[in-house]
């Protein structure tokens, strides 16, 4: 955390800026070494997934009563999924992927905008499950990357609530840089 | 099922029909591959069978159960709609070319049946207007619901990712 006199420095010394290079420099620098906003963003971003469901499979079911009512994970933030991967930034994965849909997956993952997270929802996207055979991916992390894999068949709403805690505990502490690296 | 059906089928092709039963109701014939379409155009358009709809068609592999030359068998489940009786059709076919003729022109419903039996088995459907894979994708190679198919054989189109080879 940095202090606030750290703070009122950077603002009162470099807050004027007469060159585009040193507006950019300044808002580099407050943006991406300022712990307090760094926390500030990392806080709005965990309580704001957008999900993208990426349902093939009986696992949708488990999905729904997740997010229905009862257990009702727009509690935690994620209240809206999109259609569309391009308004989303969390991809789940709920259900067993193909081989013939593998591709299909991995558009859809590179179409999100970064910053994404991707949840492997069911034990058929995480290792392929009892369908150890020649049609199902053994496990999705073979072809996207996965920040949480949640177990069951399905799993129980509660491991999904806690998935989406553990996901949220990962991006409140992630320490990317918030603006685009320009070369 | 009908006994009535079987009977028919029996009673005019004789030589065409290898061998048939009544096992728990369940009319079954096993029928030469050259007369099939014959066959089922009878089931079809005789008055008393009139068998209008082709339930179901499957490839079924007997490999160490029977012989090589009858390694393979097409399975026709007809149905009547306005008689409300059913029938079963079995033809036996080689391990060395899998091939029967077509029964698109009788049924419709053939047209994706027999491409999942091609696509899984490797049956060829003579007079089939569009026979190629249906489940799976152009790329495979090999048709997975053989016995000899290999278990723990995988034919990925994208990945696996970097260190992940071992899945």
């Amino acid at each position: 955390m940095a202090s606030s006199d750290a703070n009122s420095q950077l603002l009162g010394n470099e807050a004027v800026v007469t060159t585009l290079a040193e507006a950019e420099g300044f808002f580099r620098r407050f943006l991406n070494k300022n712990e307090v906003v760094q926390d500030i963003v990392g806080w709005g971003r965990a309580w704001s997934f957008f999900q993208y469901p990426f349902v093939t499979a009986c696992c949708g079911m488990e999905y729904m009563a997740a997010a229905g009512p009862r257990y009702d994970y727009s509690r935690f933030g994620a209240e809206l999924p999109r259609f569309s991967p391009r308004q989303a930034d969390l991809l789940m994965v709920v259900g067993t992927i193909t081989h013939k849909q593998a591709p299909v997956l991995r558009t859809v993952f590179e179409q999100m905008a970064d910053p994404k997270w991707v949840i492997s929802f069911g034990v058929c996207a995480s290792s392929g499950g009892f369908y150890r055979n020649y049609t199902t991916v053994q496990g999705i992390d073979t072809i996207i990357p996965v920040d949480v894999f949640i177990p069951g068949c399905p799993p129980r709403p509660e491991a999904v609530l806690d998935a989406l805690m553990m996901l949220q505990t990962k991006v409140r502490n992630d320490r990317r840089p918030l603006l685009p690296v320009v070369k | 099922m009908s006994k009535l059906v079987l009977s028919r089928i029996v009673d005019r092709f004789g030589a065409a029909v290898l061998s048939h039963h009544s096992d728990c109701g369940d009319e079954t014939a096993l029928v030469s591959p050259a007369q099939l379409v014959e066959i089922c155009r009878f089931a079809k358009e005789d008055p008393a069978l009139s068998c209008e709809m082709l339930m179901d068609l499957t490839g079924v592999d007997y490999l160490g159960l029977k012989p090589a030359a009858g390694r393979f068998e097409v399975v026709y489940h007809l149905y009547s709609l306005s008689k409300g009786h059913r029938i079963r059709l079995k033809v036996e076919l080689p391990e060395a070319e899998p091939k029967v003729a077509s029964v698109v022109p009788l049924w419709k419903s053939a047209l994706w049946m027999e491409r999942e039996a091609f696509d899984l088995y490797g049956i060829k459907f003579d007079g089939h207007p569009d026979l190629r894979r249906i489940l799976l994708y152009p790329e495979f190679e090999g048709y997975p619901l053989r016995k000899d198919y290999p278990m723990e054989k995988r034919q990925p189109l994208i990945g696996p990712r970097a260190g992940r080879e071992h899945l």
